[in-house]
């Protein structure tokens, strides 16, 4: 059974359709991407799973349908999103953000307390801000940190809306690197990217969205070779 | 003035401002959790003040009904909520919250009422009568309408706070009151006269502003709150319902309202309507700290009781007048040097 199954499904905006009838599944252990220009409506069609935005259609979650579940519900089942704006809490230090983000486990508190020793080991970097302010780090360190909050609770699919977006080359490796690495862990990842390639490289899965509608789907590595994907996304190469 | 003037007066502001510490710390904590300015907080400390007169004096204090009524008007609306969203296995924890527990204090009062209480038991039954109050406006009027904005919720604070002082007329009726004083103790601290009660008001306002950093440091729930205050989508993205944290807002607010109502109802006489006064004061201070940060809306609310002091002094025909024109230069300075604060909040 798919861990995550998105079958049908529209998001509208007043009367404008951002997304339409869209059908998408993530198998547990898989990390599927969904790549598409800016625009195409991916950004809205995770708000709409993750429970911020209304939309039609059936969703579900491990079996259970999304309509009974609020945004709070689902992180405390390992549903997760990691937003394009990050959404950290820039007032609060490093190390409060990281305990913030296992507020739904907060009753488990040694399990709490392994993971964040976990995503300190994982981003050095945070281990060593861990008392500066959030708002204080650099853009490579924010996503460090807004990753680092969603693995502390213990997500079982994580949703990632442009992990790479305004990151220097060499960060943008690191952050790949790290998505692929979380797979060791049993998380499945639904990965939303504008960087196509990356995005396929670290993929099993793929889907291409054009103005709201899924255009290709395939397996990554057909869909690197796909002339249509290379032709519009891959710079033709 | 003489410098001993000048020290009972600056007691007398530091005493008063203590109060409106507590009570701006709870516009703040409200405010920032919820965006809603809560206009009738100062009524929430008048009604404390009123319950433990009543109790006092051996009456059934009218806040018994009030929690009563808005108790079963919160479940209504609860349960009407739940039916919509189809959730009914919910329903028996929100008659747990909405029902039975503001229920327990008001039914103790009930009970209790008439029989000759000791001291410390009147103030946390009338302390615990009122506390309810908020959280369940809270969930009738504020929580249809949480995504509205900071002006409407504003207006519609204003109109709850008519509501509730007229309520206030009708269970309190229009007499002041004045409880007996929590300690007679004097002290004569290097030629000054320092009465116990001022001292006592003192030592709740630290305690209670100490009591309220360590939650906001060191507990997980006060964390929330901040990050809720910080960033909501962030809060709910981790799971943290705003929901939740604004009734654990209303309900902290509402103990620091109800304390600065304990404390001040001895020194000075309270009306079913004094509350907007004090809410009024207390949201002096809390603009100077920008409705944002604790340390400043303390000092302002500091600076408030002193000017009020001396000013009784001085020109006590103009002892409100210039309280708040206080706001003007303090609204200019902010406006011009938290310029472009806004839009920066905005692009984020």
């Amino acid at each position: 059974m798919a861990l995550l199954s998105i079958d049908q499904v529209s998001v509208a905006y007043d009367k404008v359709e951002a997304v339409r009838g869209v059908s998408l599944a993530i198998e547990p252990g898989q990390i599927v991407t969904v790549i598409g220009p800016n625009g195409a409506g991916k950004t809205t069609l995770l708000g709409a799973a993750i429970g911020l935005l209304p939309w039609r259609g059936r969703m579900s979650f491990d079996g259970i349908d999304l309509r009974r579940l609020d945004v709070e519900a689902r992180i405390e089942r390992g549903f997760c999103l990691v937003p394009e704006t990050r959404e950290l809490f820039g007032d609060l230090s490093v190390s409060d953000n990281l305990l913030l983000g296992g507020y739904s486990r907060r009753r488990d508190s040694a399990g709490v307390k392994r993971s964040l020793a976990d995503v300190y080991g994982r981003f050095p970097r945070l281990s060593e801000r861990r008392n500066q302010k959030a708002s204080t780090l650099s853009g490579g360190e924010r996503q460090m940190l807004a990753l680092g909050r969603a693995l502390m609770a213990k997500p079982r699919l994580l949703m990632l809306d442009e992990p790479s977006l305004g990151l220097a080359p060499i960060i943008v490796r690191e952050v790949f690197r790290i998505i692929a690495s979380l797979r060791e862990l049993g998380v499945s990842i639904l990965l939303v990217e504008q960087n196509a390639r990356a995005a396929l490289e670290t993929a099993d899965f793929g889907y291409v969205l054009e103005t709201g509608e899924i255009v290709h789907s395939g397996a990554a590595a057909d869909l690197m070779h796909d002339p249509r994907v290379t032709a519009s996304y891959l710079g033709g190469h | 003035m003489n410098g001993e003037i000048a020290a009972i007066l600056a007691m007398d502001g530091i005493a008063s401002g203590a109060i409106y510490v507590l009570i701006g710390l709870g516009l703040v904590l409200i405010f920032a959790v919820t965006r809603v300015i809560f206009v009738p907080f100062g009524d929430i400390a008048a009604f404390t003040a009123l319950s433990l007169a009543s109790l006092e004096t051996g009456g059934r204090p009218g806040t018994v009904g009030l929690v009563a009524v808005l108790a079963v008007l919160a479940t209504a609306v609860e349960a009407i909520a739940l039916a919509r969203n189809r959730a009914f296995h919910r329903l028996p924890r929100a008659l747990l919250f909405y029902l039975v527990l503001p229920l327990i204090p008001a039914a103790a009062v009930w009970f209790a009422a008439g029989t000759t209480l000791s001291m410390p038991l009147r103030i946390v039954l009338s302390l615990a009568l009122v506390l309810p109050i908020a959280p369940l406006l809270d969930r009738i009027v504020f929580r249809p309408i949480a995504d509205a904005s900071v002006l409407l919720l504003l207006t519609v604070a204003v109109a709850l706070h008519f509501a509730l002082s007229g309520l206030g007329l009708m269970f309190f009726g229009p007499e002041g009151v004045r409880t007996k004083p929590l300690t007679d103790a004097v002290f004569d601290v290097a030629g000054l006269i320092v009465n116990g009660q001022m001292l006592l008001i003192l030592a709740a306002s630290i305690v209670f502003c100490g009591l309220l950093f360590l939650y906001f440091e060191f507990t997980i729930q006060g964390k929330a709150l901040r990050a809720t205050a910080v960033n909501r989508v962030g809060a709910r993205l981790v799971g943290i319902r705003p929901t939740s944290t604004g009734t654990i807002a209303y309900l902290l607010a509402s103990l620091l309202a109800g304390i600065s109502g304990v404390l001040i109802a001895p020194v000075t006489t309270i009306f079913y309507d004094s509350g907007f006064l004090l809410g009024l004061k207390a949201f002096v201070g809390a603009i100077i700290g920008a409705m944002v940060s604790y340390p400043v809306t303390a000092l302002g609310a500091v600076m408030v009781g002193l000017l009020e002091s001396f000013t009784s002094f001085w020109l006590s025909a103009y002892k409100e007048v210039l309280v708040f024109s206080l706001l003007i230069p303090v609204l200019l300075w902010r406006s011009l040097s938290f310029a472009g604060t806004e839009e920066e909040e905005a692009e984020e």
